[in-house]
């Protein structure tokens, strides 16, 4: 399993480390608005990494002081979305700043089988690779 | 969720998640406070109660009704800290009376004192009224309800004339909608926000009576009493000081005259319209000042309120003393 050698999706911070539990996904959180952050919550079922535009759950939180509420929407957004994968995302709004700083996977499909890889003959010796996510040959919703 | 089938270099395997909760739960009974002192010493509530009574003039009911809550905080932390009994209080108030008694002043006072013993973790008091919390049309309400709610987490909301929320006269109305979200949140979240009510009196009650879920979930009524002749001119006095003015010769009597007319009048709101007729005189003093051009004003000038300054009010003239 070349493209997937471990098995799981490695994007966004802590990608390699065993998946964090609540305490320290809440201790994150509590970071990230320590350094005024606005976290907001985004899932997905096409893990392909060029996929950047993750469905967004709910509205961003801005203007909050407790890691409670961001932990209240996730346990809501893993309730409705089990087998997708969900990310949070801390946004800065620092003037000249204004981008993502914080991004990481709080929930995970059972079963993750990974990227196909296929390659295509152009002129000369060239091959270009394309990545496909075996998941997304059924359709959306019914991947996981 | 699979756990990774690979491991860190220099790293024990991943714990199973049952122990990563048990690491999450208080500390240990070692080294825990057990005495009143103690706690007393450890949160420094003492001093925030010290302030309340040096602050606010009278009030005695609440303040007396303060002091019982937090007693009963400290005692819960020593048997909390003796394993006796690990459950949250219910510490959801509601502050009723009329307007200008200071609930509010009284709400971010609570909001200090339960941080300090640690009941919420932030502090932090968010204000709102019936326009924060209710939508305009179906389906605005919850997420604006709920946005509101995650706001206050970590500290306490303080719902401002909450009986707004609850409109008989139309069964259609999403207030009821936001009732239920904040009975929901107020019973299954105890440890993570406190909820305050605040209204008038008589519509508080009917508010309670016609959502008796809210009034159960409540488990302290403060009633704010009316403030006296005597306390109003106590907090005219400081609120002079605060602003670097000071009662002339025998204004202390026509003030004391003016506010017992007030009192009589309709919408007498206490504190605030003691502010309001300050404000008022200072109006009055200025244009005072401003007549005489020519005149060199000295510091004393300048900060002195002559009775002069509130004989001109509409209340001397409209009524008899």
């Amino acid at each position: 399993m070349m493209t997937n050698p471990t098995g799981r999706l490695t994007q966004g911070q802590f990608s390699f480390l065993p998946d964090l539990t609540d305490a320290e996904i809440n201790l994150q959180i509590e970071y990230g608005l320590r350094r005024g952050y606005a976290w907001s919550i985004e899932y997905t079922d096409d893990p392909h990494p060029r996929n950047t535009f993750w469905e967004m759950y709910g509205m961003p939180m801005f203007d909050l002081r407790d890691a409670a509420g961001v932990m209240l929407e996730l346990r809501n957004c893993r309730k409705t979305f089990p087998h997708h994968y969900i990310r949070l995302v801390a946004f800065d709004s620092t003037r000249g700043i204004e981008s993502i700083t914080m991004s990481f996977i709080v929930n995970r499909p059972p079963s993750e089988p990974g990227f196909g890889l296929q390659r295509q003959e152009g002129p000369g010796r060239t091959l270009r690779y394309t990545l496909t996510p075996y998941a997304t040959a059924r359709p959306e919703g019914e991947r996981y | 969720m699979g756990a990774p089938d690979y491991s860190i270099p220099g790293s024990v395997a991943p714990r199973p998640a049952s122990e990563a909760v048990s690491d999450a739960a208080p500390q240990s009974v070692a080294g825990a406070a057990r005495t009143v002192a103690a706690v007393l010493a450890e949160s420094q509530v003492e001093a925030v109660l010290d302030e309340l009574e040096r602050d606010l003039v009278g009030l005695a009911p609440v303040k007396q009704r303060i002091r019982d809550i937090a007693a009963l905080l400290v005692i819960d932390k020593l048997r909390m800290n003796l394993g006796l009994q690990a459950e949250t209080p219910s510490l959801h108030m509601s502050f009723t009376g009329n307007p200008g008694t200071g609930k509010t002043t009284v709400a971010l006072r609570m909001a200090e004192i339960l941080h300090r013993l640690g009941y919420v973790r932030k502090g932090h008091l968010v204000a709102v009224t019936r326009d924060d919390l209710v939508g305009q049309y179906i389906g605005h309400t919850a997420p604006k309800t709920r946005e509101v709610l995650k706001k206050a987490m970590g500290g306490v909301l303080f719902i401002d004339e909450a009986y707004y929320l609850y409109r008989p006269e139309n069964e259609r109305d999403y207030g009821q909608e936001a009732i239920e979200i904040l009975l929901q949140v107020m019973e299954n979240q105890r440890d993570d926000l406190v909820v305050i009510l605040a209204g008038y009196k008589d519509r508080m009650d009917t508010f309670f009576k016609s959502n008796p879920g809210m009034s159960s979930r409540i488990a302290h009524h403060l009633d704010f009493p009316n403030y006296s002749v005597d306390e109003l001119q106590q907090i005219a006095q400081r609120m002079l000081a605060q602003r670097h003015y000071h009662f002339g010769a025998g204004a202390d009597a026509v003030f004391r005259d003016y506010l017992e007319r007030r009192i009589r009048q309709p919408h007498f709101a206490n504190a605030r319209s003691v502010r309001n007729a300050l404000d008022r005189a200072r109006l009055r003093q200025a244009s005072r000042l401003f007549a005489e051009r020519e005149r060199e004003l000295s510091q004393d000038d300048l900060t002195t309120l002559l009775p002069a300054d509130l004989l001109g009010s509409r209340v001397f003239a409209d009524t008899q003393p």
